[in-house]
This record gives structure tokens, sequence and C-alpha cells, in this order.
């Protein structure tokens, strides 16, 4: 009895170590890569890295470009997401819908060097130019899936008995959706946005194939323009230490901004939790 | 359960469709606020109502009573056009409001939901939005232009519900941060607004406590000055409290129907009595 206890009590502890080791192991490359990060990057931040162009030693070009970008595919992509979500939530109930659905959850996995081809093709070759307009084609192909996703399963968790009290009001359902359930779902919604934005922030295979790169500040709409993936990666590509260093400090950069919107997002769900 | 749902339907495209049949004009009570004629519904192939017929008198309470299951909640979302908001469901037969059918074709749900208002069994006031808004929502929502008086419409339709004097200081806070008697009242409050002609109540006493309960049945017992009330309820003592009717379901049919009176003191049917005694239920 007192042996097979014993043996039970080391099974225990014997599986709470080896849950204990695995996530050691997982969390070693992550934080190395935000040290490395910190200590190569740091020393780079300054006001000229910031704010001047690339011959000056700056980065400046690439945060704007992101900055138009993320705003750029925002208009193009939160409308569509989010009316998207709507129509597999509240109008979703037939088996076309379940194959949208499916095919929905496939392209949030799309490999994004694809989406970057499909972009270039259609954009940058009909307009014959690499562009702005391109690389937020291109991310809002990966933004849409993402926020119809969210969307649709953050109005689902809106009970039933809401709808119902606006529609036997009268209410028409347009108008319960709108005036009702989204307002409800609100900060749900905020979450899935805030968090489709911090995924293409990041996302460089897109931008190769349809926004270039750019040395100066933005041009135009339909001139090629810098972005902070890009810079790192093309930085990287380079023999010179001082160069790569800009790129350690862009990837810094990056990652604050990152880091940012996931505060947001922590923010957003936690009044969520209170109401 | 879809497939036999649909080849159910396309029987029904070469039958002549009930709902869309005229009516002798002797079934007609003419004094009937609304009345239910041979009314059967399904959810999938399970059919719930089994041709029923009610008549609801205008300025008067009706209750339908009966064990969990027997049809009466489904019955109930028949007149305010609800029921076939859920997947799957189906229903046949008319339903008069003012002798007019509101199954008929060229009828939007919409408008009937307006005429029709419709209290719930969980108070479900809308969550984002205040206790004043809460009562002007269906004024709003319904498209009715910005009205001058809409402050006179929410002052009088929660004093209607006997709740502007707990509330009249907190318009402002959120509708859902009242207690559960003074919610449903709210929801009643923003159903009156409308000034619809019929009020359906589905149990809206069961998540409630003593206290808040005889609030609402005093309440259900004054709105009828100005409306026709059904109440579901599966507590009969409610029913013989409020009600001038009673209807007796039971396994999808209406049993027996009269005067709450004669229901409770001398039920005709020996499957009543059995269910007012406490023998099954």
């Amino acid at each position: 009895m007192i042996n097979s206890y014993g043996f039970r009590k080391f099974k225990n502890r014997l599986f709470f170590i080896l849950c204990a080791i695995c996530v050691i192991i997982a969390v070693i490359p992550l934080a190395s890569i935000l040290l490395e990060v910190i200590i190569r990057g740091a020393p780079q931040l300054s006001l000229t890295f910031l704010t001047a162009t690339t011959s000056r030693g700056g980065i400046g070009p690439a945060i704007q470009g992101t900055l138009i970008l993320i705003g750029l595919t925002s208009i193009l992509g939160i409308p569509i997401g989010v009316l998207s979500g709507v129509y597999l939530s509240e109008f979703g109930n037939n088996k076309y819908a379940q194959s949208l659905r499916t095919i929905n959850n496939i392209l949030t996995q799309f490999p994004s060097i694809i989406v970057g081809i499909t972009a270039y093709g259609i954009i940058v070759l009909t307009l014959g130019t690499f562009s702005p307009i391109a690389g937020a084609v291109a991310l809002a192909f990966i933004m849409i899936p993402i926020i119809t996703r969210t969307t649709e399963e953050s109005l689902k968790l809106i009970p039933n008995s809401i709808r119902e009290a606006s529609l036997a009001l009268g209410a028409h359902k347009w108008r319960t959706t709108l005036n009702v359930v989204l307002p409800a779902a609100k900060s749900g919604l905020v979450t899935g946005v805030l968090l489709a934005v911090s995924r293409i922030a990041g996302e460089t295979a897109p931008l190769i194939m349809t926004i270039l790169g750019n040395r100066f500040f933005f041009q135009g709409l339909d001139k090629p323009m810098a972005a902070l993936p890009l810079e790192i990666w093309k930085n990287s590509l380079q023999p010179y230490p001082e160069i790569q260093a800009q790129g350690w400090g862009a990837a810094l950069i990056l990652i604050l901004m990152v880091l940012t919107i996931n505060i947001a997002v922590r923010l957003a769900s936690r009044s969520r939790m209170k109401t | 359960m879809t497939t036999p749902t649909t080849t159910q339907q396309k029987e029904n495209l070469s039958q002549p469709d009930p709902s869309q049949q005229p009516i002798t004009a002797d079934v007609i009570d003419a004094t009937a606020k609304m009345q239910a004629i041979n009314v059967d519904a399904w959810f999938g192939q399970k059919q719930i109502l089994k041709t029923v017929n009610l008549t609801v008198k205008p300025n008067s309470v009706t209750a339908i009573i009966g064990p969990s299951g027997c049809g009466k909640s489904t019955f109930l979302r028949c007149f305010n056009r609800m029921h076939e908001l859920v997947s799957n469901s189906k229903m046949a037969g008319q339903i008069l409001l003012d002798g007019k059918n509101i199954y008929d074709r060229q009828i939007d749900p919409v408008q009937i939901r307006r005429r029709v208002g419709m209290v719930f069994q969980k108070p479900n006031p809308f969550p984002t939005m205040n206790i004043y808004d809460n009562v002007a929502a269906g004024l709003r929502l319904t498209g009715t232009k910005k009205d001058k008086n809409l402050d006179d419409i929410v002052k009088h339709s929660l004093e209607q519900a006997t709740l502007w004097d707990e509330v009249k200081d907190d318009l402002k806070k959120p509708g859902t941060s009242i207690s559960g008697g003074q919610q449903q009242r709210l929801c009643i409050a923003r159903a009156i607004a409308l000034q619809p002609e019929v009020i359906l109540m589905d149990e809206p006493c069961s998540a409630l406590d003593p206290i808040a309960t005889a609030k609402i049945e005093k309440l259900v017992i004054e709105l009828k000055q100005n409306y026709a009330v059904i109440i579901v309820t599966h507590n009969m003592q409610q029913a013989s409290r409020v009600s001038d009717y009673t209807a007796f379901m039971y396994l999808g049919e209406l049993v027996e129907f009269g005067e709450t009176r004669q229901i409770f003191e001398n039920p005709k049917n020996k499957l009543t009595e059995k269910y007012i005694t406490g023998e099954f239920g």
C-alpha cells in the first residue's frame, strides 16, 4: 500500500516536472530572440534613426511606410472582414455559408508568399508599378479571413435572447444586427481587428512582391514604398555591420509596435470581462 | 433532420397552403382581439401543436397553462410570428388580429410584432443601453423619427410598468444594473412604449422572487385596461390570480378553454381536473 502510494506520488511529480521542462524549452527561443533584439537594437535608437532617410542612417521611411500600409489595409480589410463575419454569424444558417466558413478557415492559414504573388499578378502587373495599393491589397487578403472569423465568433457569444428582444419590438434584422448585436460584441470585434493588424504589421513576403521598398519617404500611391519588415530583411542581407545594426534597430521598433497593439488588445478584452 | 424537412416542404408546394385558405365566416368571432384557428406547428418533423383554437377578447388577460413541453410557449410565439425565426420551424393554420390573418402573404411579420408586443421568460434588457434608451429602443429601432415627445413616452411607459419611481433618478444607468424584477418591468415598459394592441408574456415571473412576482402580477391586471394580454405560466395559482380566461394545454392540444373561474372550480374535462388538483404536471 505504502509503496504504491509513493509511486503514485512520484508519477504526479514526474508529470509536473515534464510539463515544466517543456515550458522552459518553449520559452528559451522566444526569450533569447527578444533579448538579442533589445541588446543589439537598443543602441541604435535615436531621434535621427527614427526620423531620417536611409542614406542618413535612419529608418524613417520604413516606419512611415508601415503606418501607411496598416492604414490602407484597415480601410480595405476591416469593413469587408466585419461584414463577412456578420453574414456568417447572423445569416449563416445554411450549407452555402458552411462551405464559406471552411474556406475562410483555410484562408486564415494561407501561405503569405502566395498571397503576395497573387497581388503581384492582379495589381502590380495591371498598374505596371509596385505600389502601396498592391501591398495593402495583399495584406488585406491576409487580414480579412482573420477578422471574419473573430467577428463571427464574438457575435455568436451574444445570447439569442437579445436578438429576440429586438425582433419582438418589430425591428428589422439589419437594425437588430447594427444597433443591438454589434454594439454588444464591440470589445470582441476590437480585439479581433487589433490582432489582425498586429499580424499584418509583421508580414514580409507579400511586401517583396508588391511595394518593393524605397530609400525615401512616401512618394505617392503609385510608387514603391518602404516598410519595416522589408527594411529588416534587406539590411540582414548586407555585409556591412553598420547596416546590419540598423536592421536590428528596425526589428526592435517593429516588435515594440506589435507589443503596443497586443497591450491594447488586453485592455479591450479586459473591458469585455467587466460587462 | 434537414432532408425530411425539405421533402415535407416540397409536398406542401403541391398542396394548397392551409394558412392562405379563406375560412368560413361562421368560425370568426367578431368580438375577438386575436383568434387562433386550427394552428399546427412543427420543429423539424416533430409536431408541437395539433389543431389549436383559441379566442382572445380585448381588455382581458388570457392564461395558457399546462405541463412543461406541452407547446404553450410555441403557441404564444405564433401570435407575433416569432415561432418562424427558429430554424426548421413550420406553422399551419391562421391567427387573426382584428379579423385579419397575420400569416397572410402580404403581411410583413415586422408590422405584426410592432402591434403585438412580447415579454420573455428571462429579463432581457439591451446590455449596451441605459434605462432610458432601453425604453426608447422600440421607437428608435423601428425607425420612428426623433420624437419631441420621446421623454414623455419613456416616462409614461415606465409609469405604466410601475417602475418610474424606482428609476427616475437613474435613467442613465445601464439597463442591466437594476434587479431582476426591475429588469422585467423595464422589459414590459419597453414593450408598452410602442403602444401595442396585445402583449404576450412567456412565463414572465419564472426567474423572479415572490415579491417581484407579486408586482408583475399586479401590473398584468392593470395592463388589461389598455391591452389584451396573453400570459403563459406553469404556475396555476398565478393563472387563477391574474387571468379572466384560461386555456389548458396538454401534449400539443388545447384540452379545455373557458373563464378562469370555471376552469379552476368546475373543469369539464377529466384531464384538466387532474392537472388542476395536482395529480400530474
